[in-house]
């Protein structure tokens, strides 16, 4: 316990330590705000759902705190719902049945940029008759633009940007740029003010109801953005953090323990085991863990844990073992070792006890170096298509960025985001890891 | 240790008057470790083959094209057209049972597999089931040999580039210790913990999207360059990025272990007697310092060329380039079997040929070997 204290305050003199403290304690916190928010499998399910749950997002959004950084501000998304917003909606029975509806939504437009598009979703109830629905668009400078009158069924989507009749009817642009156009300007310009949505609707019996939502997408989107499937990256980036740790500190300590136990093992027993563990890192030198592991994930099952677990086997005979194997060897000359032998203390003991313990503070900078390799061989699989099949990870949201040419295209935060992730969780772990070898390994103390 | 010793090696006196037998020594060295190697090796692939055959996964796919093969060709011929479809499919079945017995699908696994060990280890691959060579051929190895030399192109550029410019850096940081330099190269050692691919992002970030200065990917322009040297220039300029990313992700680890390698042994006593006796910084440098330590250093840069091997199949893909990692990768996307396993073969034939010339280099830095008192040691 001692040594431990007078270890801690060495280490926190380091500001590269600290600093890598910090980090992983950000991180730590990152991690068990995703838990307490959000259960993994609604992430998962999140995650893995199509545009019918990511219906109010934009497509490929940047984050929206870019707006704070730009002098002609981007909009974010307005949604307008009439089931969440009572009072947009107006009902007025016109008898015999009959009733009509009447939505008015103002859109309050003070951006610099154009939407991205804009959407109407309808969901009506109805027993036989279906009800009608015309809309229209009133401009701050007191234009009205009809966008169409449809009969409904239980549920619609109308698309106005992709409507060609309503294009044609905007001079021939598409109707995120000119229902917001200012018409004097040469060039499409944004034309500021309250604009309102107005859909009148006609229903034929006592029980039906027309529910209205619009949605003028933006071109930014959250705190991280969204991808090309409308999802916001920031269900991934958070749930990847749990997942990135667990693993690497799983995978890490698998790896560590298992090797320094088989290079105990050996050093103390000699002989024909020594020996063997010995030849036994020689092949696994010349084993291919990397194709390997991408031909089991391709053959078999990709699943992280399966994966994770084949690499921490494959890993048990690697180059570490010979690093500890040379302390043990100098380890197991040491009297208290044969003080030990000779009050006859079984061979178990000797190892586990005696050995083990002196080996600590070079396994502990090893192991915490170990952890971000773990979380980067999770990446890497992931961009190689190769993710784990559900779960939502750094890795995968970066694979997706890739297949789907986000740097090409100029998606740049999607692929940035994933790889600061991944870059500060690196660099928090090995500057921790680093210290501690620097403190815990006299010999490189005062270099 | 014997590394103490080491200067007094050098000096002709000794190293002239036995040179037979020093020569006889290392060509000795040199063949117990290629034994050594070439039996790890055999046991290296044998559990790839087990690894890749792993519930039979493999003979599974290869009875499967068999038999839908041996399908379409009673299907199409003329002389079965008269059969009813029980019929074809008993004829179907015989026809695989004899060709599983021609194939040697029939006998247990473990036969199999000491017969899949004998091909792969004189590369007898067999046929890629969907990709073939750009030549056209389907053979695996024509499809990896074509492969091989991008691959060999961009590692060894990256790994001369990574020796050299480490092994310097670290030696005029161990001169300059505590400037600011040395501090920066002890501050950026972390970054290490980033694979190359990461590096790889980060760079066509930079200068392929934003400042659009060197190309996204791929090998050479398309199409290719007519001249000789306009292929070359363009070749270099394909390079930079993917090269970069390697040196770029191992760099700074290379620098800071040894730098600190060399404060080590800077502080043994035979150099401060070489500095007692006035000799130039140069000299102490080559003699006292980088020659005792070279056999550790090559040790450790066999260890960094392995995991380059590794790194190189994502790297490869991030960059387009049309090596063995691209297709690795572009086989595990068409479930091409007998290119992923013929592959993974390649890289523990490429893992044992990289130990194998480090071992020889090893044997021509390490004195010990030369004078042949305790063969491998590191």
């Amino acid at each position: 316990m001692n040594w431990m204290r007078t270890n801690l305050k060495l280490l926190t003199s380091y500001p590269s330590a600290l600093a890598g403290l910090v980090v992983i304690l950000a991180l730590v916190i990152m991690a068990v705000y995703a838990m307490v928010s959000m259960p993994l499998s609604e992430a998962i399910n999140l995650w893995r759902a199509g545009e019918g749950i990511w219906q109010d997002t934009p497509r490929n959004a940047a984050p929206a705190w870019l707006n704070v950084f730009r002098r002609e501000k981007l909009p974010v998304t307005q949604v307008y719902d009439t089931t969440q917003m009572p009072g947009s909606k107006t009902v007025e029975s016109l008898g015999g049945g009959l009733k009509e509806i009447r939505v008015v939504f103002p859109v309050e437009y003070a951006y610099d940029g154009f939407p991205q598009e804009i959407s109407v979703f309808t969901t009506a109830q109805f027993e036989q008759a279906r009800p009608n629905l015309t809309m229209y668009w009133l401009t701050p400078d007191g234009r009205e633009i009809p966008l169409g009158n449809e009969t409904l069924r239980a549920s619609e989507s109308f698309r106005l940007s992709q409507d060609t009749r309503l294009s044609r009817r905007l001079r021939n642009q598409p109707a995120e740029i000119g229902l917001f156009a200012d018409p004097g300007a040469p060039s499409p310009t944004v034309l500021k003010g309250t604009y309102q949505f107005v859909a009148e609707g006609i229903v034929f019996e006592d029980a039906a109801d027309i529910d209205v939502k619009l949605v003028v997408y933006g071109q930014l989107h959250g705190l991280a953005g969204t991808d090309h499937r409308r999802r916001d990256i920031m269900v991934a980036l958070l749930w990847g953090t749990p997942i990135a740790l667990a693993m690497g500190f799983v995978a890490a300590v698998g790896a560590t323990v298992s090797t320094m136990l088989i290079a105990a093992v050996g050093a103390w027993y000699g002989g024909w085991v020594d020996e063997l563990i010995q030849r036994i890192t020689e092949v696994h030198l010349i084993l291919p863990i990397l194709p390997i592991l991408i031909m089991v994930g391709t053959l078999y099952n990709r699943s992280l844990v399966v994966i994770m677990g084949l690499f921490v086997l494959l890993s048990v005979f690697s180059g570490g073992i010979k690093t500890y194997r040379a302390l043990f060897l100098q380890i197991k000359e040491a009297p208290y070792i044969e003080g030990a032998r000779s009050y006859s203390a079984s061979n178990m003991r000797i190892v586990f006890r005696y050995m083990v313990p002196r080996v600590l503070p070079v396994l502990i900078p090893q192991f915490v170096t170990l952890i971000p390799s773990f979380v980067f061989l999770e990446a890497t699989l992931a961009v190689l298509g190769l993710g784990d099949p559900l779960l939502p990870t750094w890795g995968k949201v970066l694979w997706e960025a890739e297949t789907n040419g986000a740097l090409f295209n100029g998606h740049y935060y999607w692929v940035l985001a994933p790889s600061v992730l991944l870059l500060v969780t690196g660099l928090g772990f090995s500057m921790l890891g680093f210290t501690l070898d620097r403190v815990f390994n006299p010999r490189l103390r005062g270099l | 240790m014997a590394v103490s010793e080491a200067p007094s090696m050098q000096s002709p006196s000794t190293a002239g008057a036995p040179a037979g037998s020093a020569v006889w020594r290392i060509v000795r060295f040199t063949l117990t470790r290629f034994v050594a190697l070439f039996i790890t090796t055999v046991i290296g692939v044998y559990l790839t083959i087990l690894i890749a055959n792993m519930g039979g996964h493999v003979d599974e796919i290869r009875r499967a094209t068999i038999r839908e093969g041996l399908a379409m060709y009673v299907g199409m011929a003329q002389e079965y057209a008269h059969l009813t479809p029980v019929e074809r499919r008993q004829l179907v079945e015989q026809l695989a049972e004899v060709e599983y017995k021609r194939l040697g699908l029939d006998q247990p696994f473990i036969v199999r597999s000491f017969r899949y060990l004998g091909n792969a280890l004189i590369l007898n691959l067999g046929r890629a089931e969907q990709m073939t060579s750009d030549s056209g051929s389907s053979q695996v190895r024509n499809i990896i040999m074509e492969r091989l030399a991008p691959t060999l192109l961009l590692t060894a550029t990256s790994f001369l580039l990574l020796f050299f410019v480490s092994i310097f850096a670290a030696l005029a940081l161990s001169r300059r210790y505590g400037s600011f330099l040395d501090r920066l190269s002890v501050a950026l050692a972390p970054l290490s913990a980033a694979p190359s691919w990461f590096f790889g992002i980060f760079l066509i970030l930079i200068f392929a999207a934003v400042l659009q200065w060197l190309p996204f990917g791929g090998m050479v322009d398309a199409p290719p360059p007519p001249t000789r040297l306009a292929y070359f220039l363009s070749l270099l300029k394909h390079l930079v990025l993917p090269v970069g990313a390697i040196v770029l992700s191992s760099i700074f680890i290379g620098i800071y272990s040894w730098r600190t390698f060399f404060l080590i042994y800077s502080s043994e006593d035979y150099v401060d007697m070489a500095r007692a006796k006035g000799l130039p910084s140069g000299a102490i440098e080559r003699r006292y310092i980088l020659r005792p330590s070279m056999p550790y250093i090559v040790t450790s840069f066999a260890l960094s060329l392995i995991t380059l091997w590794g790194g190189s199949i994502i790297l490869e893909r991030v960059f387009n380039w049309p090596g063995l990692g691209r297709l690795f990768y572009q086989a595990t996307q068409v479930f091409d079997t007998p290119i992923i396993v013929g592959n993974t073969i390649i890289y523990a034939y490429l893992l044992a040929i990289t130990v194998f010339v480090l071992d020889f280099v090893y044997a021509l830095v390490d004195p010990r070997v030369k004078v042949g008192s305790e063969g491998r040691s590191a």
